[in-house]
């Protein structure tokens, strides 16, 4: 017998916990400008409170269901950063940090969780994927899109994310085959908070990482700490410069951890293990940016006092918008069915009209 | 101009929409140089070249995903299943995403894609070859589903199919690909999405059928008019949205109608137009609605295949006794 193939898969992390740059790797460009940074640590902060805020709405009956990314936030906004107004973003279902990063308004994303459509109206994302509810399918449509761009020889790159768990639906796997075999443009991000919903990621994969599940693809992969921005985002740009210039798909592991329930509907107490959540805090993304930025004294009380003014007010700005945009009409149902609605559906549309508004 | 086939007058119209408009892509399994299992896209990748119709790999719901990338792009993809059996894998993307992408973007992203299926029974295939299964996507809102019943029809609503700046699905009844020929100009003109056709008039019954049924529905008119019933014939030929308006008219004017249909009897196309008649129309019927369909069994392997289809004489003997109904 003789080996015909064989695999490793590289592990990047920047700076650990406690806000230190670790790696023997040289740090990329934007890790020593602090403005970056600074912008980055925003970032974080404002997707973190948009949540808690997303959260009381739900609480407080003023709005559906809600997936909180809390603990995540250095994959969405890290990712996020390294997409240009013209790449596509195709998201999953907890994906507002990215989405956010992207142009998607922090109103539009409590208007599809609250029951509006009009939420995937994007005011500026135009081209972006509304998210994807069934899991996996949006890889799928990433792989579609990126083929019009490769086609029409554009130099746009697509990014979509999924869960660890939706790495085991069918559609990943048929995603990342065909993008190594079309050679397209495509960042598939795993999102590795090591919970879909209950199942722990012992039930979902034999395998030691998720990034590998690239290789049998033929395709680039790489795990990366998901509460290392400065990693995620490093490792995305690098996919992404690969990717508008025709080298190809990557596939990127975050790893993290879901620091709140899967969504309002959830109850985490009911499978995750004593102290996880206690070990999970002290290694999320948020704090050891800011210690590293306080280490280089580019961040002080007073700047964190008026970020989070400045977050809160913009947060309040996107609620208020959200609790006085009108319910569509009935009719709007039928509205947008089709370009033009069948003559046997007019019907219905006046019975709509005449019921009117409950 | 030579008289084509039904699959030939697909490929005509594919080819036809290919050279107008540069976004009209073709993908499948085995679609290039072998030109689809059926030949529906015989010679185009030699015409068009291996950029606009492309070999996919052997994956159902990856077709229907990169279908709605690239219809999201503004291409127009025409994307091939190779039989309607293996179609359920991409049912997720169909069904889920394709239908409602305008809907809930509120007109942002629009789907004008085309996904083709041969499908019903008759050609002796193998298990999960046979099914007629239009009802399940003509139950869902935001789809299109047309199926031609002859060469010029074929070629004129895939032509409306490709323009049509919706997803439709493109149901090929394969048993009559190559059972008559057409002389067809291929002059671009399209037939209208959403509407019958009446094939034959006739003052004594309403017979409505679709696809290959449509055949020996036909047949089953003929011989009827023999016997001095005068029979009208309607080609539903867009399955979703229904013009039920035609049919409503016809069967004011007759009075009695028989429905002929494919597919399993229960929950049906036939039973959506049956619906509609006795809704609509009961007033006017001067017998119960009649239906001929397959039986609500899973359709048979090959050696009982001819047991389950219906025939031109089960039509004869029902519509006959509609008519004679008092």
């Amino acid at each position: 017998m003789t080996t015909v193939a064989r695999f490793d898969i590289k592990y990047l992390q920047y700076m650990d916990e406690k806000g230190t740059f670790i790696s023997n790797d040289v740090p990329p460009a934007f890790a020593r400008d602090l403005d970056t940074l600074k912008k980055l640590y925003r970032d974080m902060n404002l997707i973190r409170i948009f949540d808690q805020k997303a959260y009381a709405l739900q609480r407080t009956g003023k709005m559906g269901t809600y997936p909180a990314a809390t603990g995540q936030e250095a994959i969405g906004v890290g990712f996020g950063s390294a997409m240009t107004e013209e790449d596509v973003l195709v998201p999953y279902y907890r994906g507002q940090a990215s989405m956010i990063q992207h142009g998607v308004l922090m109103e539009e994303v409590l208007l599809y969780w609250g029951g509006y459509e009009k939420g995937c109206d994007y005011k500026h994302a135009k081209e972006d994927f509304p998210i994807a509810v069934p899991i996996a399918t949006q890889s799928l449509h990433a792989t579609g899109v990126a083929k019009a761009m490769q086609m029409r020889g554009e130099k746009r790159c697509v990014f979509t994310e999924i869960g660890e768990g939706g790495t085991s639906q069918g559609d990943f796997y048929e995603a990342l085959n065909v993008a190594g075999i079309w050679n397209l443009g495509v960042v598939f991000i795993i999102n590795n908070n090591q919970w879909a919903i209950s199942v722990p990621s012992e039930i979902q994969t034999n395998c030691e990482t998720y990034a590998q599940k690239a290789i049998a693809a033929g395709i680039d992969c790489i795990q990366v700490d998901g509460n290392d921005i400065v990693a995620v985002k490093a490792a995305s740009e690098h996919a992404a410069e690969k990717a508008r210039n025709g080298g190809g798909p990557t596939l990127i592991e975050c790893i993290s951890l879901r620091l709140c329930d899967h969504t309002t509907a959830d109850d985490a107490t009911r499978y995750r293990p004593e102290g996880e959540l206690d070990e999970g805090w002290k290694k999320e993304p948020i704090i050891r940016l800011k210690k590293y930025l306080e280490s280089k004294s580019a961040w002080s009380a007073e700047n964190e006092q008026s970020m989070l003014e400045s977050i809160a007010k913009e947060v309040q700005v996107a609620v208020d918008n959200y609790l006085s945009t009108p319910v569509d009409p009935p009719e709007a149902m039928f509205d947008y069915l089709y370009a033009e609605l069948p003559e046997r559906t007019v019907a219905q549309r006046e019975l709509a009209i005449a019921r009117g508004a409950i | 101009m030579a008289a084509i086939t039904l699959i030939e007058a697909v490929n005509m119209a594919i080819a036809h929409e290919m050279e107008q408009d540069k976004e009209v892509v073709v993908f499948g399994e085995d679609v290039g140089i072998n030109g689809g299992v059926f030949r529906a896209t015989d010679g185009l990748q030699q015409k068009f070249g291996e950029k606009r119709v492309i070999d996919t790999p052997l994956a159902e719901a990856m077709i229907a995903g990169i279908a709605i990338g690239m219809a999201a792009q503004g291409m127009k993809p025409v994307a091939e299943i190779q039989f309607m059996g293996f179609i359920f894998p991409a049912a997720d993307h169909i069904i889920s995403h394709c239908a409602r992408m305008r809907n809930r973007t509120r007109g942002r992203l629009t789907l004008p894609m085309v996904i083709r299926a041969p499908f019903g029974g008759g050609i002796h295939a193998p298990e999960n070859h046979s099914e007629s299964t239009e009802a399940i996507f003509a139950h869902i809102p935001g789809l299109k589903v047309v199926i031609p019943s002859n060469p010029s029809r074929a070629y004129g609503l895939m032509l409306a199919a490709i323009r049509d700046p919706d997803p439709v699905i493109f149901l090929e009844p394969k048993r009559i690909y190559r059972i008559e020929k057409h002389e067809i100009e291929d002059n671009g003109e399209e037939y209208p999405l959403g509407m019958c056709f009446v094939d034959r008039e006739g003052t004594d019954i309403t017979l409505v059928s679709w696809g290959a049924m449509l055949h020996e529905t036909k047949q089953a008119a003929e011989k009827l008019a023999a016997e001095g019933i005068s029979a009208e014939v309607i080609d539903v030929a867009t399955v979703s949205p229904l013009d039920i308006d035609t049919i409503l008219e016809s069967v004011e004017k007759t009075g009695r109608v028989c429905i002929v249909q494919e597919a399993p009897k229960a929950g049906a196309l036939g039973s959506e137009i049956a619906a509609e008649i006795a809704e609509k129309r009961v007033t006017s019927l001067l017998a119960p609605i009649g239906r001929i369909s397959g039986y609500d069994t899973v359709i048979p392997y090959y050696r009982l295949e001819k047991q389950f289809m219906p025939k031109v004489e089960h039509i004869i003997d029902e519509a006959k006794r509609i008519v004679e109904y008092r």
